[in-house]
Formats: structure tokens, C-alpha cells, sequence
């Protein structure tokens, strides 16, 4: 095996040691799409009627509409985990370790964004089976259709959490990124009410949830999970990951300086 | 060729000067401490020299690797040891030297064996199995020596490898690194503000305010006077 594959499988299998190491980690990243789920699908279920939309050949739930973005939810999540985590490797010096290696800076950042977006699909997979025990299934072939979909919309939050990251100087400073970006993302997308419903209420936020990437990355994988292609969804998606990697990718060139310490 | 060559380097953190026209060389298998005090400019020399960031003032030569012409074979020629413990603490000492033989490209029976290798040379071998986490201060620096090591690198680069340590393990370390120098023909570069951990025979560069004040011998510069009293009169500390 070359000098590459061999730091990628390391940096996987770090990334999913310590992932092992907090289990906490794990369990909050379920219970949060599954009190959603459970809870805020059940009380939301009376006032939020859905009409027949694509890919659903018939009336659905409330639940079902949201798993797709519940999914979401995780992988959105797990990038800002990741972020808050590499701005914390950059104050406590572990980060040194992983950038002075004798590889391109911007495969030692790819391999960690492949390493997080794993764990990211791991806990979705998670997440899909105890919706599954809970009542909600999708077609059997939609599990496995929904993989690349998961990996290309985990790999372009996870860019999304290199980039912030690369441009947070301070760790406290991520509470902001919670206020700022999660929070935004989630709701102004169609994770938990379809588009036309936002279009009744506002053109404006209509439109700003339909530039939102990660609309467009819950609409890929509700349709993978039906086994359909959107389309229209997979290149935004693909746009929004190569920006995102690339001003991370920017954001961490030696030249900008981000990993100076003054002493 | 020279071990380490810094020639003219410079670098400012926006109006603050960090580092003016810093030269000095470093022969192959030789012990330089860059001895200054806090906020000489010694953790932003350490940056540049492992190529965390970079400067267009002056040159960096590593092993006969220009950093900015061919920064891969320079970064594969060093090995560091940064202020700040880069461990992961969860991790067996053992795992973490093969994370960090991976990301040289170093796996299977090849790294066991130089694992195996590194952590004999810091008498590290018998805790192989042991959490970085339970390791004591001194310990833990050891492991990161010989995490260092493991890839061979021709020059080792030390950031005050001895903060928070005792004075027994900091004599232990101190003597540890300069015994792989003697031996081994290993370039050393050990930044420190304790004149104590400098000997007589070694290099020694005096940083102070991002400048040069001194490059020699420590016998040839302290001539025959206490190194503390003539370190502390160059940068005008007081004892």
C-alpha cells in the first residue's frame, strides 16, 4: 500500500477509535433525530398536511416526510462536530501532528473529511434502523441506494465543518456556529416541511430555503431513498462540497498562516 | 550539505515583528539549543521549520531540502516534538506511534518493528500497551521522542520539550536526546528557555525579540562565566 492510502487508513481508523471512545457522542447523535421523530412528529403530524409530492407515489405520514431529513440532521450535525473538534486539535496541538506530515495538506484534510463522513453515515444507518423497528420503512433497495447519497451530502457538511473551522479562531467562539449556521440550515430547508408549504408563507424564504445546500442534500437522499436520482440535487450538492473544500483548502494553506502561534 | 540551515528568515504577525533576519546553520549530527527567553520567537521558528505556516523572508534548508521548493523530502527528513503534547490520550502508546508511522507511510511488520525499535531506544518498550492517559509527565515525552523517531528522520526538532516536567525526568530527557545525538549522528535542534539543559560542547543560539544575539559553543560564548549570568545579561533579564 502507498504512503497515501496508508495515512488515509489511519486517519479513518482514528477518526472511528475515538468515535468508539465517546460513546456519549454516539447516543446523543441518535437521541436527537429520534426525540424529533418521536415527539415533534407526533405533536406536528395534525397541522402539517402534505400533499402528494416526488418521489411519494401516495399520502405519507408526517414521520416518513421527515427521516430523509432527520438524516440530514445527523450528518449536519456530525460536521459541526467535526468542526468543533478540529478547531479543538488546533488549540491542543494535535492538529501539528496530522499537518506535518510528509503528504499534501489537502489530502491529509480529504482523508479526515472522509474519516468524519463515515462515522456520519454509520450513525445515519443507525438512526434509518430504529425508525425502521419504529414503524417507518422504506423500500429495501432505498437503504442501499441511499449510501452514495449519504456520502456525497455527509462530505459536503463535513467540508462545511473543515471550512468553518479553518476560519473559527477560538473554540468558544463555536457557540456562534450554532446560532449562526446549524440552526439556519435546518429549519430555512426542506427537512421538515416541503418547499411549496414555505412558498405560502414567504416567496422570500422560499427562495432562500431552495439556495440553501442543504435543502438540496435532503432532497438527495429522500430520493435515493426511494431509489430515484434528483438530479437537480446531486450537482448543487456536488457544487456546494467542492466550494466548501475548497475555501477549507484555503483556509488552512501554510501561506495563510491559520496554524500560527505567536511566541 | 548542513543538517539545518536557516538563512534571512523573517515573519511578522501584522504589525508585530516575530522573527528579523534570522540565520544560522546546524552541522549534521550536531546538539544546537535555540535558547531564549518567552516571546523570543522560538514557537514561530518552530511553525516555519515544520511548515505549519510559511514566509516569503529568507530560506529554510532541511537536510539538503529546500522547505518551499521541496517541502515533502524536508518534512519527511524531521521529526518534532512540539510544546504542547500532540498524544492522543485514548490511545495506547503503541497506537499512537502507528498512527503516526502511517501518516509516513510506514505499515505493518515495517512499523511494528521501528515502534518497536523507537520505544527500546527511550526505554519506552515495557509500557507499549499502556494509555497515553496513564502515563506520567516524563513518560509521555518519551513516547513522543520515540513517536519522532520512528520514520528515522535525519534531524530532530524539539520545542521546549521539557515544559511541565520535574527536574529528574527534565534531566533524564535532556540527556536522553543529547546520548541519540552522540550516537546515532542525529541534528538536533532543542529550543529551551533553561540554560541548565545547555552542555558545555553544544551549539547554542541566543533568540531574543525575533533576533540573533548569539551563535557559538556554550563554552565559547559564556567563556568561562555562569550561562545563566551571560543569558540574562544579553537579553537584559535580571537573575
Amino acid at each position: 500500500m502507498n504512503a497515501w492510502l496508508t495515512s488515509l487508513q489511519a486517519i479513518v481508523t482514528r477518526e472511528a477509535l475515538r468515535f468508539l471512545h465517546q460513546r456519549g457522542r454516539f447516543i446523543a447523535a441518535l437521541v436527537r433525530p429520534l426525540v424529533w421523530l418521536v415527539v415533534f412528529a407526533a405533536g406536528f403530524r395534525a397541522a402539517l398536511g402534505l400533499s402528494i409530492i416526488p418521489p411519494y407515489q401516495t399520502y405519507i405520514t408526517y414521520e416518513t416526510y421527515i427521516v430523509p431529513g432527520l438524516c440530514g440532521m445527523i450528518l449536519l450535525f456530525n460536521g459541526m462536530q467535526s468542526s468543533l473538534s478540529l478547531v479543538y486539535d488546533r488549540e491542543m496541538g494535535s492538529m501539528r501532528l496530522l499537518l506535518t506530515a510528509p503528504l499534501p495538506r489537502w489530502w491529509l484534510l480529504l482523508a479526515k473529511l472522509i474519516g468524519s463522513t463515515a462515522i456520519s453515515i454509520l450513525q445515519a444507518y443507525a438512526f434509518l434502523g430504529i425508525a425502521w423497528l419504529y414503524g417507518i420503512k422504506m423500500p429495501a433497495l432505498g437503504y442501499v441506494a441511499a449510501l452514495p447519497a449519504l456520502a456525497i451530502a455527509g462530505l459536503m457538511l463535513g467540508a462545511l465543518g473543515l471550512m468553518l473551522s479553518s476560519f473559527i479562531r477560538q473554540l468558544e467562539n463555536f457557540a456562534g456556529v450554532m446560532n449562526f449556521v446549524i440552526f439556519p440550515m435546518f429549519f430555512l430547508s426542506s427537512a421538515l416541511y416541503p418547499l411549496w408549504k414555505m412558498a405560502e408563507a414567504s416567496i422570500l424564504l422560499h427562495r432562500i430555503c431552495a439556495a440553501n445546500p442543504f435543502t438540496h442534500a435532503v432532497e438527495l437522499i429522500r430520493f435515493a431513498l426511494y431509489t430515484e436520482a434528483n438530479l437537480p440535487a446531486l450537482g448543487w450538492t456536488l457544487l456546494a462540497t467542492v466550494v466548501f473544500l475548497g475555501l477549507a483548502l484555503w483556509g488552512y494553506d501554510p501561506a495563510r498562516g491559520m496554524i500560527r502561534r505567536k511566541g | 550539505m548542513t543538517g539545518l540551515t536557516v538563512d534571512n528568515l523573517g515573519y511578522s504577525y501584522g504589525a508585530r515583528r516575530a522573527l528579523d533576519a534570522v540565520s544560522f546553520e546546524v552541522e549534521p549530527g550536531a546538539f544546537c539549543a535555540l535558547l531564549g527567553p518567552n516571546g523570543a520567537g522560538k514557537s514561530t521558528l518552530f511553525g516555519l521549520l515544520t511548515r505549519l505556516f510559511t514566509s516569503s523572508e529568507g530560506r529554510i534548508e532541511i537536510a539538503g531540502h529546500d522547505i518551499s521548493r521541496n517541502p515533502l523530502a524536508a518534512l519527511a527528513s524531521i521529526g518534532v516534538v512540539f510544546q504542547q503534547s500532540t498524544l492522543d490520550l485514548d490511545l495506547t502508546v503503541e497506537r499512537n506511534l502507528r498512527y503516526f508511522a502511517a501518516l509516513h507511510g510506514i505499515a505493518g511488520a515495517e512499523a511494528t518493528r521501528r515502534i518497536g525499535e523507537a520505544l527500546d531506544r527511550l526505554g519506552m518498550a515495557e509500557r507499549a500497551k499502556e494509555r497515553a492517559r496513564d502515563l506520567n509527565g516524563g513518560h509521555r515525552r518519551r513516547t513522543e521522542i520515540a513517536r519522532a523517531l520512528v520514520h528515522r528522520p535525519s534531524v530532530l526538532l524539539l520545542d521546549e520539550p521539557t515544559v511541565g516536567l520535574d527536574a529528574s525526568a527534565r534531566a533524564a530527557i535532556t540527556q536522553h536526546v543529547h546520548a541519540l545525538c552522540a550516537d546515532e549522528g542525529l541534528t538536533v535542534l532543542w529550543a529551551t528557555h533553561l540554560t541548565d539543559e545547555v552542555w558545555p560542547d553544544d551549539r547554542l543560539v541566543v533568540l531574543h525579540r525575533g533576533k540573533v544575539l548569539g551563535d557559538g559553543t556554550a563554552a565559547g560564548l559564556s567563556k568561562g562565566r555562569p550561562l545563566t549570568e551571560v543569558f540574562l545579561e544579553m537579553t537584559g533579564g535580571t537573575p
